[in-house]
């Protein structure tokens, strides 16, 4: 399946968010990690051929502003909550990744039943001393492709400004969304999300790059010994942090059989 | 003019092969590179050097705030005001100053800078840098992207604590006090001058205006770097229609003074370089967390491809140029001015008036220069450059940010120390 998504536009906090739509099936939404979605990407389209994937944008991420009013986790799951019901997303599966993990995972265990089913890609929240994730907010100028996926170009290549794009908007857009990730997560990562993980009943897959610089797999294996529900960690080979930029079939596929199996054993 | 001794207060002895052992002065600047026998010489003498520089008439001594930072030994400049406080009895104490967004409740700041300003009889000025992204987020962890909104919040609350005649309750985005009540309240009435060191935002310089506070440029890198900066504030000052009273501003140079210009590119070298180049060694890792720079300002650099290149590591504080790092350069680049004192002197001069600064706040003391060698260039200032730059201004403009400290006889008299 080629061709954009169709884009719509809906109101939350007083902000506009842009909402991304594609394909048909069961719906499932997609909250883009690092950077948000400055462009579809051919893992969305993969996913897209099997279901409804509808991908709002978060709080300062490209295709939303807000950020700057948002002080508390509170205030950002607040956003969170209510940018998914906005968009048809109550009740409906949902994928995160990196740091947009954190939020939906909150979301997940603080509104039962609001988030059927989770994937989570090397998704932020916890921390620990002894084996701290990588600080995403103190790298090298130019090095985040590095640390983004496996190949930096893929990453690059993601985040390169289309030539119909304002270049300076194009380059705010980018600071913007490193700054609202920050806005939660700065300066560990760590949410309080641990103390809140057994609140989370719904099936939980946790995929993770073997390539991830960025978040160590015993985050993810924390993750998954802490929640409630039933939960699977799967490694993606030849993936980096952003593992469906590195691995779009692969990734798809995943997810596509985890909820295909869940949906058999629901029936 | 008002001329006004600063004190980075750095580390010495930083080892030769710093910079190809250690990553960073900052930051992550290695704990066992710091010898506290050692320590306990420096900070004694560094004290003994700001007395020293208010005993030869400087007009101000200054001290400012950075932590986990191998060039700047003061994560609280309010320790070292409180001893000059005492030990000092005319040269004005100028904080510059505390990064009021990592105190909270900033009642704590409030308190202290109005302990000084008591304690010395009214000498204080109270500066509020919004704080280097180092210091700020990541030696203290502060959100970068909320950095501002707190700073400013915390402004108003140190104001208000300052000035209201009841007790009030605060109930601001961050900080939330039922009952503030300020004791002790400052001498100076209705508060101590305030002073906003800033690195060139036209945000900065827009509240400035509307506050009523100086602006200060700080940066390492001299005159030649200011002329764009200050150029820039005085019209944005035009366009507010605020008058051109250049105590209104400060700004900060690097200062090496000799008999003679041979004298002093001899003199000032070791120390010049030390600085430059083992000092300002700075990891890019710690220079732009996303969110310490405003939008406006990411797209006036964007906008801006050669101000991006001139201050490529910026930050929005002290801009990080790592180009000169031999002491020619530095002194071409007017990173440091060295001279005999006429030459210091005609310079100083056409700085003041081609930047419009009233306030001069500089560095005698910089990288590893010896207690002697500082004495020297601090005196030679006093003695042969600061007279003939005395009357700049002070006839034509009065200087509304000054301190307004007790009459004599209302003062305490502190007792040499033993």
């Amino acid at each position: 399946m080629t061709g954009l998504p169709t884009a719509s536009l809906i109101t939350v906090n007083d902000t506009t968010v842009r909402v991304w739509r594609k394909g048909q099936g069961e719906r499932i939404g997609f909250l883009a990690g690092i950077g948000g979605l400055p462009r579809w990407t051919p893992f969305l389209d993969r996913l897209a051929e099997t279901h409804e994937v509808v991908a709002p944008s978060l709080p300062g991420f490209p295709g939303a502003a807000g950020h700057d009013t948002l002080d508390t986790i509170f205030d950002w799951l607040l956003a969170t909550r209510d940018i998914l019901v906005a968009s048809g997303l109550d009740g409906a599966d949902l994928m995160a990744v990196s740091v947009a993990g954190a939020l939906a995972a909150d979301v997940a265990g603080v509104w039962p039943g609001s988030v059927r089913r989770l994937v989570l890609v090397a998704p932020f929240g916890l921390f620990d001393t002894a084996e701290p994730a990588t600080d995403i907010w103190a790298l090298r100028p130019g090095h985040l492709p590095d640390f983004m996926t496996r190949d930096r170009e893929t990453y690059k290549a993601f985040i390169e400004q289309p030539d119909e794009a304002d270049p300076i908007e194009w380059k705010v857009e980018q600071m913007r969304a490193l700054e609202a990730s920050a806005r939660f997560l700065f300066p560990t990562g760590n949410t309080g999300l641990e103390r809140r993980l057994h609140r989370i009943g719904c099936p939980v897959l946790l995929l993770r790059g073997s390539l991830d610089k960025v978040m160590p797999r015993a985050y993810l294996e924390r993750f998954a010994a802490g929640v409630s529900g039933a939960a699977m960690l799967h490694d993606v080979a030849e993936a980096g942090h952003l593992a469906e930029l590195d691995q779009p079939g692969t990734v798809a596929l995943l997810v596509q059989n985890f909820l295909d199996r869940r949906t058999e054993n629901e029936q | 003019m008002k001329m006004m001794w600063f004190h980075l207060m750095p580390y010495t002895e930083l080892p030769e092969d710093f910079k190809e052992k250690h990553p960073s002065v900052w930051i992550d600047i290695d704990p066992k590179l710091f010898d506290p026998r050692r320590g306990h010489l420096m900070y004694n003498d560094f004290i003994d050097e700001l007395e020293y520089a208010a005993e030869c008439g400087f007009d101000a001594v200054c001290v400012n705030e950075h932590h986990a930072n191998g060039y700047g030994l003061m994560p609280s400049p309010n320790l070292i005001a409180s001893t000059l406080a005492r030990s000092t009895k005319e040269a004005a104490l100028c904080i510059l100053g505390n990064s009021v967004a990592l105190y909270n409740p900033p009642t704590r700041v409030a308190e202290e800078m109005a302990m000084i300003d008591v304690i010395s009889g009214g000498r204080m000025i109270a500066g509020f840098p919004v704080g280097s992204p180092q210091d700020t987020c990541f030696a203290y962890g502060q959100n970068p992207s909320m950095l501002r909104q707190r700073y400013f919040e915390a402004i108003d609350f140190i104001r208000r604590a300052w000035t209201e005649e009841q007790v009030f309750a605060f109930d601001g985005r961050f900080t939330k006090q039922r009952y503030v009540n300020c004791w002790p309240r400052p001498v100076q009435q209705p508060h101590p001058p305030i002073w906003i060191p800033g690195g060139g935002s036209v945000e900065t310089w827009r509240y400035c205006a509307e506050m009523d506070y100086v602006y200060c440029f700080l940066s390492y890198f001299g005159y030649k770097i200011a002329r764009e900066q200050m150029h820039g504030y005085w019209a944005e000052m035009d366009r507010l229609g605020k008058d051109r009273n250049p105590f209104r501003a400060g700004f900060l140079q690097f200062i090496g003074v000799g008999e003679t210009k041979k004298e002093a590119m001899d003199l000032y070298r070791e120390p010049a370089e030390y600085f430059y180049d083992r000092c300002l060694h700075v990891d890019p890792r710690w220079v732009v967390p996303p969110g310490y720079m405003t939008e406006a300002t990411i797209r006036a650099r964007v906008e801006s491809q050669v101000q991006l290149a001139a201050r490529a590591s910026a930050g929005g504080g002290p801009s990080i140029n790592q180009n000169a790092k031999d002491f020619e350069g530095i002194v071409e680049n007017g990173y440091v001015l060295v001279g005999d004192p006429d030459e210091v002197a005609d310079k100083l001069r056409e700085i003041a008036i081609d930047l419009g600064v009233g306030h001069f706040m500089l560095l005698l003391q910089f990288g590893n220069m010896s207690k002697d060698l500082t004495r020297y260039n601090t005196r030679l200032f006093a003695e042969k450059v600061m007279p003939q730059l005395r009357d700049l201004f002070e006839d034509e403009w009065e200087d509304h940010w000054w301190v307004k400290p007790l009459a004599a006889g209302e003062r305490a008299g502190v007792e040499a120390a033993a």
